[in-house]
């Protein structure tokens, strides 16, 4: 039976659309506490926590995604000894890879704070979680738009990789679709403007709200 | 009893002596200067005082206590410390009165309502009422460093350290800023100052500590270390540093 793409089709790929955002989302959030907690962590005196942040990240920065998806799916199965649904491996493994990233990133933009912010808050009597909460971390969001926006743009394209062991994403509903319609050249372009419509809108969104911030504090950057 | 006595601090940076064997009284309600050439170790010393730097020996009391290196004993410290820099160091995310009461509220308990009163009153002293809601970078670079100053006369220090806080401001700010600091020197503020001001020095300052080779050099009145140095060094740091004919008298070869 050879079906041709409709209207039918076209809702199916959009209403997959959630289930790329949900997985984004959750690993955006996930990754983002992870993350947080991995930034503050590489700029501590602690040797220790420093090596172990970094070992973590190095692990997750210098393997394929693809493979840690291949890990968690099977690893999870292996070890609860149970087929496992797609679902909790893609949500683990993305976000633990975003968690690195954005650890990475992060860490940065806190080191890009000039040490004297550290010194006049210090020299004003605030303890080390004061100086992050209220002088450090403001600052370093500020710093950190546009590269925290562009790994999340990088973070809803490459969801597409849990396609490959079934999790029904966009992609894979695309697949599905061009199973049934072999119209890959209809489904495939149109795949891809779904992700671009929902990349796009966030570009935008962050160079916005970097303009409004800078308006605010009233910085000019003479590039 | 003295509000503030160094011991014999040395301090050292790899190979190089920033100080060596300091000692040093400070009396409440005294204001020193300390002048000297760059890499004399002035900043050095000062920032000893407040714990940024760590001596390698000797030891600092602060009203006849010994000062503790832990976090609790610099945090303590440094609610009767207050310092000012040469770059003024304002936190730019936060409104003026927010880098006023930020430390207020988080770090000395007081109410968020009290702490704006304070701001407001430090703020008047600098005559900078009406920049309240300002953000940093839209105010010049008087502005910013005076508002540096209410940030740290809010916390009510017993003590203030300024460490070349007119050096970075162009020369027609710096006279706003130096109104400010002779106002707290004739209110009672026990003052250090490291400063090239030696007009303020000359007027303002109870003793002034010439530096040299991370050593107090000489030290005296102003009156006597600027019109008759004891030392060649002091004679010739002033000669290149005050205008022809300022009034001291040269050595003639």
């Amino acid at each position: 039976m050879n079906r041709t793409f409709g209207l039918s089709e076209f809702l199916f790929l959009v209403a997959a659309v959630r289930w790329t955002l949900l997985l984004s989302l959750v690993a955006f959030l996930g990754g983002g506490v992870l993350g947080l907690v991995i930034a503050i962590l590489r700029t501590t005196s602690s040797r220790f926590l420093r090596l172990l942040t970094n070992g973590y990240i190095q692990l997750f920065q210098g393997t394929p995604v693809l493979m840690q998806l291949f890990v968690f799916y099977y690893g999870l199965a292996v070890l609860f000894d149970v087929q496992v649904d797609a679902w909790p491996a893609v949500a683990l493994a993305f976000t633990l890879y975003s968690g690195a990233f954005l650890g990475e990133i992060w860490r940065g933009s806190i080191q890009a704070i000039p040490r004297t912010q550290w010194e006049a808050s210090a020299c004003l009597s605030l303890g080390y979680f004061q100086q992050l909460r209220f002088v450090i971390l403001p600052q370093a969001m500020r710093i950190s738009i546009p590269p925290t926006v562009g790994f999340l743009v990088q973070l809803i394209k490459n969801t597409s990789i849990a396609a490959i062991i079934g999790f029904v994403e966009v992609t894979r509903a695309g697949q599905l679709i061009v199973n049934v319609t072999f119209q890959p050249m209809v489904v495939y372009p149109l795949v891809a403007a779904l992700y671009f419509a929902v990349c796009w809108p966030l570009s935008l969104l962050a160079r916005n709200l970097e303009r409004r911030i800078d308006a605010d504090l009233g910085i000019k950057w003479h590039l | 009893m003295p509000i503030l006595a160094l011991n014999g601090i040395s301090k050292r940076f790899g190979t190089h002596l920033a100080l060596t064997d300091v000692s040093l009284t400070i009396e409440p309600g005294e204001v020193v200067a300390i002048i000297g050439r760059s890499g004399s170790g002035k900043t050095t010393l000062l920032r000893c005082i407040n714990g940024l730097e760590v001596p390698d020996s000797g030891e600092i009391l602060f009203e006849g206590c010994r000062v503790e290196r832990s976090r609790a004993g610099l945090q303590a410290l440094r609610r009767e410390i207050g310092i000012v820099f040469q770059s003024f160091n304002l936190f730019p995310h936060l409104t003026v009165e927010r880098n006023i009461t930020l430390a207020l509220t988080v770090a000395k308990g007081v109410p968020l309502a009290e702490a704006r009163e304070r701001a407001r009153d430090v703020l008047r002293q600098v005559d900078l009422e009406d920049k309240i809601a300002a953000v940093p970078l839209r105010l010049s670079g008087g502005q910013q460093q005076r508002v540096a100053i209410a940030r740290s006369l809010a916390m009510q220090p017993r003590l203030m350290l300024f460490d070349e806080i007119t050096s970075a401001l162009d020369p027609e700010l710096v006279g706003e800023v130096i109104n400010v600091l002779e106002k707290l020197a004739t209110g009672g503020m026990t003052m250090i100052l490291v400063t090239h001001e030696m007009g303020f020095a000359r007027v303002a300052a109870d003793t002034v500590v010439f530096m040299h080779q991370g050593q107090v050099w000489e030290k005296g009145p102003p009156s006597r270390l600027f019109t008759e140095p004891a030392t060649a060094e002091l004679a010739s740091f002033i000669d290149a540093i005050l205008p022809v004919g300022a009034g001291v008298t040269h050595a003639i070869p």
